[in-house]
């Protein structure tokens, strides 16, 4: 299973959420997938979607999920020990681990030998699952009073998608209203 | 006479600024202190800059007020962030700084990065601000949030070593 796969089948659950993509081709292939106000895009700023789903859950009471990539995660591991110390009812982390740097041709990332899901372990995260191991559409209708963190492992490669049309304004007032 | 610290205080509650993250500085001792026991504000302390500018970006889409408190040292932290986020996405935000390496600086390593910090912020196209007294800063920083969003983006307000 690609990304372009993953991301498909988390699409089929999500209903209400608030959904922070990663930048690259996380973002075109969720654009093409299924498009809605309730996501925001990123363009830019690698390592830190994880960061604004953090403060977005903090803000409000909708759940956010945010797709994050291994790579980016890598960026900012930091985000991890932030977000492990947070009290949140409403946040969902999933890491979409290509071992690679999809987006810019597949370069392998350390997250071959590395494992995401011990560090978020590590890190203080109670609530740490394969995404293989579970029913994401139950985890994703359960009161918690804790972080999640899903470990999503998939097979490199980007799926032939176009460009976001939408400029970086029209992501963000849309988005913004839709909360 | 206001102290430095409560007026940086009184500026940011009449600004309604009401999130805030922050990585710590010596001089920004008192002002965490009374910012974390403030109950209108969630204050989330950060493990480097441009994660705590990547929250702030989220609190914001949720409609808050957002700052960070930080050295100037943390600016080498956010330039992308303050780039490929802030600008891009058109987002305000008020940084409030501790402007460590000017004159009177004790700690040799923190001048190379006062000297061109305000040369920063001048490439990045933000304002920045220097408070030179108690009351300007409560005036600069009161008025903090509403031009920020005037400008439709983040702006700076420094506070050397001879503020505090
Ligand atoms: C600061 C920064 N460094 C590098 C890049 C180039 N870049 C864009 S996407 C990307 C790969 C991201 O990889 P990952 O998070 O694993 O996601 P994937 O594309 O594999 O899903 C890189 C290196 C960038 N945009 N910004």
């Amino acid at each position: 299973m690609k990304r372009y796969d993953a991301i498909n089948e988390i699409s089929k659950y999500i209903s209400d959420e608030l959904v922070i993509a990663n930048i690259g081709f996380p973002s075109r292939e969720l654009y093409e997938i299924k498009d809605r106000n309730k996501n925001f895009y990123m363009l830019g700023s690698m390592g830190l979607a994880s960061s604004i789903g953090l403060g977005l859950a903090l803000s409000q009471d909708k759940k956010v999920i945010v797709l994050d990539g291994d790579g980016s995660i890598l960026m900012n591991l930091g985000s991890l020990v932030t977000i492990a110390n947070q009290q949140l009812k409403n946040f969902i982390l999933i890491a979409l681990d290509n071992g690679a740097y999809g987006s810019t041709g597949n370069q392998e990332t350390y997250c071959k030998k590395t494992n995401l899901l011990e560090i978020a372990k590590s890190t203080g995260f109670k609530n740490v699952y394969n995404y293989n191991d579970i029913d994401f559409k139950t985890i994703l209708s359960q009161n918690i009073e804790e972080p999640i963190f899903i470990h999503y492992k998939i097979k490199p490669g980007n799926a032939d998608v176009g460009i976001i049309d939408l400029s970086p304004e029209e992501i963000k007032s849309r988005f913004m209203k839709s909360i | 006479m206001l102290n430095s610290t409560e007026a940086i205080y009184q500026g940011i509650k009449s600004a309604g600024i009401d999130f805030i993250v922050s990585v710590p500085c010596i001089n920004l001792k008192e002002l965490l202190i009374k910012i974390d026991k403030d109950e209108e504000i969630i204050h989330i302390p950060v493990t480097r800059e441009e994660e705590g500018l990547g929250i702030c970006a989220g609190a914001y889409l949720a409609g808050k007020k957002i700052a960070i408190l930080m050295q100037n040292s943390g600016l080498g932290n956010s330039i992308n962030a303050l780039t490929s986020l802030y600008e891009l996405y058109s987002f305000p935000l008020v940084m409030i700084i501790s402007h460590r390496g000017t004159e009177g600086e004790p700690i040799i390593g923190q001048v190379p990065m006062g000297n061109v910090t305000s040369d920063l912020f001048s490439i990045l196209n933000i304002s920045c601000k220097q408070i030179k007294t108690p009351d300007e800063a409560k005036e600069i920083v009161g008025n903090s949030w509403n031009l920020s969003t005037e400008l439709k983006k983040p702006i700076a307000i420094l506070a050397d070593i001879n503020y505090w």
